[in-house]
């Protein structure tokens, strides 16, 4: 098969839009992010976030956070269709502000968890999980 | 109103007065995503639980939103201040409305 150069503009339009697909998920994400944090900085300490190197059923995949003093965490899939994932409030009777759950995963992916700490700042921690079966159906 | 739900909750029946316990609480609730499809190719509707809420003698512990990302019979461990004896109120609130609750009781010791 020869290709006219009709043919080749649009290989070179389709292969465009596929590369420029992954940002539209990013866009998702951040618009996650910054639904929470109003578009502040976030700081690197003060939170800490315990996922599994390797998942092998992205059904159910636990998952920890713990942020001394933070009023609210953010849990965030970026890899998944919705990528929120869930939001803990923390009250005045809070034990400690940590807690753990099981989550869905998509894929392999990187798990984002945002903490509003008590004076007002951000803080994000971010892990990288393998997922050998996806749990999001099909 | 989904079938079978049913909550669990393990909450220590004694504390000693300001001791931080841990608090684990499970519901069984199929948490459908939304983004299924079933044997025709029609997208299963998403019904999940929604929000989780801790209270203890009327004070917040923990008040959780839930997207579809959480898993089938939501898991949730977390710790609580207990200043004084009392109960702590579990509450859970479907996608359909209804609201399922559960309370425990703290005695001091």
């Amino acid at each position: 098969m020869e290709f006219s150069r009709r043919d080749t503009l649009a290989l070179g339009l389709g292969a465009a839009v596929v590369t420029l697909l992954p940002f539209s998920v990013n866009a998702a994400t951040d618009d996650v992010i910054a639904s929470f944090t109003g578009g502040a900085d976030m700081a690197d300490t003060g939170i800490e976030l315990t996922a599994p190197e390797i998942a092998e059923n992205g059904n159910t995949v636990p998952i920890q956070v713990s942020a001394p003093g933070a009023s609210a965490i953010i849990l965030i899939a970026t890899g998944n269709p919705t990528p929120g994932v869930a939001q803990f409030n923390f009250g005045p009777l809070a034990g400690a502000q940590s807690a753990s759950t099981r989550i869905r995963l998509a894929g392999t992916q990187d798990v984002v968890a945002i903490a509003k700490l008590a004076d007002g700042s951000f803080a994000k921690a971010s892990s990288t999980v393998k997922v050998t079966i996806g749990g999001c159906g099909g | 109103m989904a079938s079978g739900v049913k909550p669990r909750v393990k909450v220590p029946k004694t504390a000693s007065a300001g001791e931080v316990v841990i608090i684990k609480s499970l519901i069984s609730h199929k948490m459908e995503s939304g983004q299924r499809k079933d044997k025709e190719g029609n997208i299963i509707p998403r019904s999940i639980i929604n929000r989780f809420t801790v209270e203890f003698n009327g004070q917040s512990v923990l008040d959780m939103t839930m997207e579809p990302a959480i898993s089938t019979n939501p898991y949730v461990q977390f710790e609580a201040t207990v200043p004084e004896a009392g109960d702590f109120v579990f509450t859970w609130y479907d996608d359909d409305g209804s609201v399922y609750d559960t309370t425990k009781s703290v005695v001091i010791v």
